[in-house]
């Protein structure tokens, strides 16, 4: 398991969260690696949230909420993506590629696509890390070259 | 209220990497409304040190902690003074009278600004604050309707407005700045006032501003 990535998500209670359950009613599979954060709505994510995520080992964040215009708390979506872009230019100061953080709509009848987007997601996950894990090997090549 | 923005991370990484253990001093009281310096923002750059940390394989070790004002004495207690020993530098999250009182408290620990402070102002609405006072020691606002024209007009007239006045717009930046002097205009015509503004204003006396140099203020009543 060294190889693969960990992905935290979080996700609104109102749909993504039930759009994973169903995911598992409907017996469809999506990758171990994601961890699921309950979240009251999308817009209860915080920069911090997401940042500590990031210090404390996730590879990935995904942010996922109810499709614009049918959020529980009105608006709380429209907070959550205003939020993500925020996180995005935090973690990107601080050295993180942030395309390792997304957000989504996913809304609580659409078990199948949260399935599909968590694979995406965890596959552009391991895409990354192999991209990032290929530089040093290529400075090695080089290197070896040289000598 | 002070209003204040927090400095490019690159600025305080750049500081941040000098030392092996850093505390991050946030200050409860203006740049917490602002959302400059406040536990939370001091919770946003502990996390972005300790990850940029990793990432340039950096030794430095972040600590937080917030205290009510950085800008009075009787909230540097124990606890805080003990955290502050315990590390090789500060990064005060406070506005520049904090980073100042810091520097002045902490004797020879290395202490660095967070943020920019920026003015005196208010909230506009959540996440946008400006400008409305200058501090500029004697008040003229009861002339005025109520407007300042030192800090709202963009020459700080008090006889005017300027020609660069068009539409209510300042033409420094029409967007953004109302002309000081069509507010002013318009709130004494409310107060049935105008005939105030045919007068001319001598000369204001600046010395009370910072022409003056630093100034002090004391009230030997409620000295100890």
């Amino acid at each position: 398991m060294d190889n693969e990535p960990n992905i935290i998500a979080f996700c609104c209670h109102y749909c993504a969260f039930t759009a994973a359950d169903l995911a598992g009613t409907m017996r469809q599979q999506y990758p171990p690696n994601l961890r699921i954060v309950r979240l009251p709505c999308s817009g209860k994510v915080d920069v911090n949230l997401i940042l500590q995520a990031f210090v404390e080992g996730a590879d990935g964040v995904m942010v996922a909420g109810c499709e614009i215009g049918s959020c529980h708390f009105i608006e709380g979506n429209k907070r959550a993506v205003k939020r993500v872009a925020y996180a995005k230019k935090l973690v990107e100061e601080a050295g993180v590629n942030p395309a390792r953080l997304e957000m989504f709509h996913i809304a609580a009848s659409q078990g199948p696509l949260f399935a599909r987007t968590a694979h995406e997601f965890t596959e552009y996950i391991k895409k990354l890390d192999a991209e990032a894990a290929e530089v040093p090997l290529a400075t090695a090549a080089v290197d070896g070259e040289s000598a | 209220m002070i209003v204040a923005e927090r400095k490019p991370f690159e600025e305080i990484y750049e500081c941040v990497k000098r030392h092996r253990k850093v505390l991050l001093l946030g200050c409860g009281t203006c740049v917490t409304v602002c959302m400059a310096g406040g536990e939370k923002e001091v919770n946003v750059l502990a996390n972005q040190l300790a990850l940029a940390a990793r990432d340039r394989g950096d030794d430095v070790e972040v600590m937080e902690h917030t205290i009510t004002r950085q800008c009075d004495d009787e909230f540097f207690d124990e606890a805080t003074m003990k955290k502050v020993a315990e590390v090789d530098a500060v990064v005060s999250m406070g506005c520049g009278v904090g980073v100042q009182f810091c520097a002045a408290k902490f004797g020879d620990t290395a202490i660095y600004p967070g943020l920019n402070t920026k003015f005196y102002g208010a909230t506009l609405e959540q996440g946008v604050w400006a400008e409305r006072c200058a501090g500029c020691g004697e008040c003229v606002l009861g002339d005025f309707g109520g407007v300042c024209p030192v800090a709202r007009c963009s020459k700080s007239l008090l006889n005017g407005p300027c020609g660069g006045s068009a539409d209510g717009k300042c033409e420094v930046d029409p967007e953004n700045v109302d002309c000081a002097w069509q507010l002013i205009y318009d709130r004494m015509e409310r107060l049935g006032r105008l005939e105030e503004l045919e007068e001319n204003r001598p000369m204001k006396d600046w010395s009370t501003n910072r022409d003056g140099g630093p100034r002090t203020v004391t009230r030997e009543d409620v000295k100890l």
